[in-house]
């Protein structure tokens, strides 16, 4: 099963061939169509095209206007607490000895992870287009509890969908999005993790599409999702910059984040694309190893195709049936990733590994005993592979890490996967 | 000319509207659904449309979702449907049609999948997936290969879209009743007959209503302003307990067709 790459059928498909590897990434991607390069576009049913068009359009109308820029600002300012620091982590680089490492504290923000920056932008969009009702869908609970944020301070209804899986190991963000008036509903199909939330979520946008606003909460989906998932995102990396040009005077050596969708890699890479001196590094979930379902890699093992209403990596079998994944951390848990990530990889701008559950596990206990902060098990996974590049750069160098959630979330988790009481 | 482009036009000729029983591939096996097709040719249903299960369904409802899980949890691969299509061939005449969720398409590449779907004996193909914006290279190698690709029109699709789609469309145009996923529905929109009766008069396509048909009633209001009906999930409700019984589960399948088969009946004129 690992091997499916080399069985599979010579794809004919002008759109499906791999993009040129020497073309170097543009920053004015994606194309009126949804394209970034090759990838993205729209896949969809005809039920949603009037909603995705109309939501193109409103999009548009308030990147331009600048009362809608400056409530969002204003809102990431008071409401979430941005900017989030750069946070210099000096024991953390004195103990490996290499790079200094800064951390991007996204877990400072109000609700605890980097999703508060898209759902409040789309959730201004939603009041824009006066519709009335906001549904989303959510893996390890993050994006569900800044949904869930997003509309209780607006006043909108909002339904999460979140597999039955993710509702049993990320149990705290289901009792606080509930505690905010959202309603949760546990997705019970396929592997009951993020996918079949997603699968769950369209389902209900089918029929709900003339009212309802379905904030997806990742880079993924149909056009426009990734472009204005990435865009409302970016308020991070367009900070990071700043903070590293005021603090260390120049741009970072490396910086690396933890890619399941790829929303805080996306936000956090794409304000760098053009500084080919920074290396970007995005980290998947290796779960247990490479055999096909053992782990939640699309961009390191996985090939082209379609889910979610975009062409990107995905895991999949031989007739385009996705594929099982698996990963400790519910957020990563996904076998599609967003297709600007499959552009960044095929133009090689930005280098894609992964890191295996323990090691992401062992890196928790870094964080948490040498700094002082507790990790998403998600961002443990850039931690990890983060310690390893840091030793093999030297003590003048700088490398920042997307620090994309905290971790109370994974306690309860992480004692039960030590055999530990909770 | 397809064996659908044939159909259309001997049914105009006689005055008479075609049912499309849809039912899904490999549920729980191709053995019976191969015994299904032959059943539907019987009873007089003028095509079917044959649902290939994917893993990820987002137009689909509860029961046709479900029949996709049973049919990919009993490890049905894309060949054995083919396989099984081919093999029948010569003792069928009623044509047929796929409904593939792109994924699938993209994977065999799309010149790949035609040809195979093709030499298993379909005619033309429904990809719910791929917007008419997408679907151009798809079109063009579907009419090389004298094969239908048979697109969506739904009740959020602006007029001028829906006529665009229409004339990207062969075969026949799918007129999606409702706004939402596959499944039975108690009472249809009653804007429906209008807006079918709107392109009716603007393109000379067959036009075929499907999504929530599921009753007698729908047919005969339904059937004087259309040239044919697609009826799934109630069949495939029918159908899903046929791991218990496999003749039970063919009995009453052909209970509800029959029944709405006679509701068609004064339509035939």
């Amino acid at each position: 099963m690992s091997t499916i790459d080399s069985t599979a059928p010579k794809i004919v498909d002008p759109k499906s061939t791999s993009s040129n590897p020497t073309t170097s990434a543009s920053m004015q991607v994606p194309d009126a169509s949804g394209r970034f390069g090759d990838f993205g576009g729209r896949y969809v049913p005809e039920t949603l095209t009037r909603a995705l068009e109309e939501l193109v359009e409103e999009y548009q109308k308030a990147r331009k206007d600048p009362d809608f820029q400056a409530e969002l600002d204003e809102l990431l300012h008071r409401f979430v607490g941005r900017p989030s620091p750069l946070y210099h982590a000096k024991r953390l680089s004195g103990l490996l000895g290499g790079a200094q490492i800064w951390l991007k504290r996204e877990d400072l923000n109000h609700t605890g992870a980097h999703k508060i920056n898209n759902t409040l932008g789309q959730a201004l969009l939603t009041l824009r287009m006066k519709k009335t009702r906001v549904i989303a869908e959510t893996g390890a609970g993050q994006h569900g509890v800044a949904s869930a944020t997003a509309c209780a301070h607006f006043g909108l209804p909002c339904v999460v969908y979140m597999g039955a899986e993710d509702v049993r190991r990320q149990k705290p963000n289901v009792f606080s999005m509930r505690l905010m008036g959202a309603e949760v509903r546990p997705v019970e199909s396929g592997s009951k993790t993020l996918r079949d939330a997603v699968n769950e979520a369209m389902r209900d946008w089918m029929s709900s599409v003339e009212h309802t606003h379905y904030i997806i909460g990742s880079v993924i989906g149909p056009h426009p999702f990734p472009q204005m998932v990435r865009d409302f995102q970016s308020v991070i990396g367009k900070e990071c910059r700043e903070q590293c040009l005021t603090s260390l005077g120049r741009l970072p050596d490396a910086i690396v984040a933890c890619v399941g969708g790829g929303s805080n890699a996306a936000g956090m890479f794409y304000p760098f694309v053009q500084d080919t001196s920074v290396r970007l590094i995005g980290v998947e979930a290796g779960g247990r190893g490479q055999q096909s379902g053992e782990h939640a890699s699309p961009l390191t093992y996985g090939s082209p195709g379609v889910l979610h209403g975009s062409y990107s990596y995905v895991m999949q079998d031989n007739d385009g049936q996705t594929s099982d994944v698996h990963s400790i951390s519910a957020g990563l848990d996904y076998p599609g990733v967003g297709p600007e990530h499959s552009y960044w990889k095929d133009t090689k701008r930005v280098e894609y590994t992964s890191c295996r559950d323990d090691e992401a596990i062992e890196s928790f206990d870094l964080l948490a005993r040498n700094e002082g902060i507790l990790t998403a098990l998600e961002t443990c996974h850039a931690l990890a592979k983060a310690a390893q590049i840091a030793k093999t750069m030297t003590r003048d160098q700088h490398l920042v890490i997307c620090l994309s959630g905290r971790g109370d979330k994974d306690a309860a988790e992480l004692a039960r996967l030590r055999g530990q009481e909770w | 000319m397809t064996a659908i482009d044939e159909l259309f036009q001997r049914l105009k000729g006689s005055g008479k509207k075609a049912f499309m029983p849809f039912i899904t591939a490999g549920d729980p096996n191709m053995a019976f659904t191969s015994k299904v097709l032959q059943r539907l040719e019987a009873l007089g249903c003028s095509m079917a449309e044959v649902g290939f299960p994917y893993s990820d369904p987002i137009a689909d409802g509860p029961v046709i979702q479900a029949s996709y899980t049973r049919a990919l949890g009993n490890k049905l691969k894309l060949q054995q449907i083919f396989d099984q299509i081919q093999s029948d061939r010569s003792e069928r005449k009623m044509p047929l049609v796929a409904m593939v969720s792109y994924a699938i398409i993209h994977r065999q590449g799309q010149e790949g999948f035609i040809q195979a779907a093709k030499q298993a004996g379909f005619s033309g193909v429904i990809v719910p997936d791929l917007l008419v914006e997408e679907s151009q290279t798809m079109s063009q190698l579907c009419r090389k290969h004298d094969f239908n690709l048979i697109q969506l029109v739904t009740p959020t699709t602006p007029r001028e879209r829906a006529l665009r789609i229409a004339e990207a469309s062969s075969g026949f145009l799918y007129f999606v009743s409702v706004t939402g996923i596959t499944g039975e529905r108690t009472e249809l929109p009653a804007d429906l007959v209008d807006r079918v009766g709107w392109i009716k008069e603007r393109t000379n396509l067959p036009i075929c209503i499907g999504f929530g048909i599921s009753k007698p009633e729908h047919v005969k209001l339904l059937a004087p302003v259309c040239d044919g009906l697609i009826v799934g999930s109630a069949i495939v409700r029918c159908l899903e307990k046929a791991g218990e019984s496999q003749e039970q589960a063919l009995a009453s399948a052909e209970q509800l067709i029959a029944s709405l088969l006679a509701a068609l009946e004064p339509a035939k004129g």
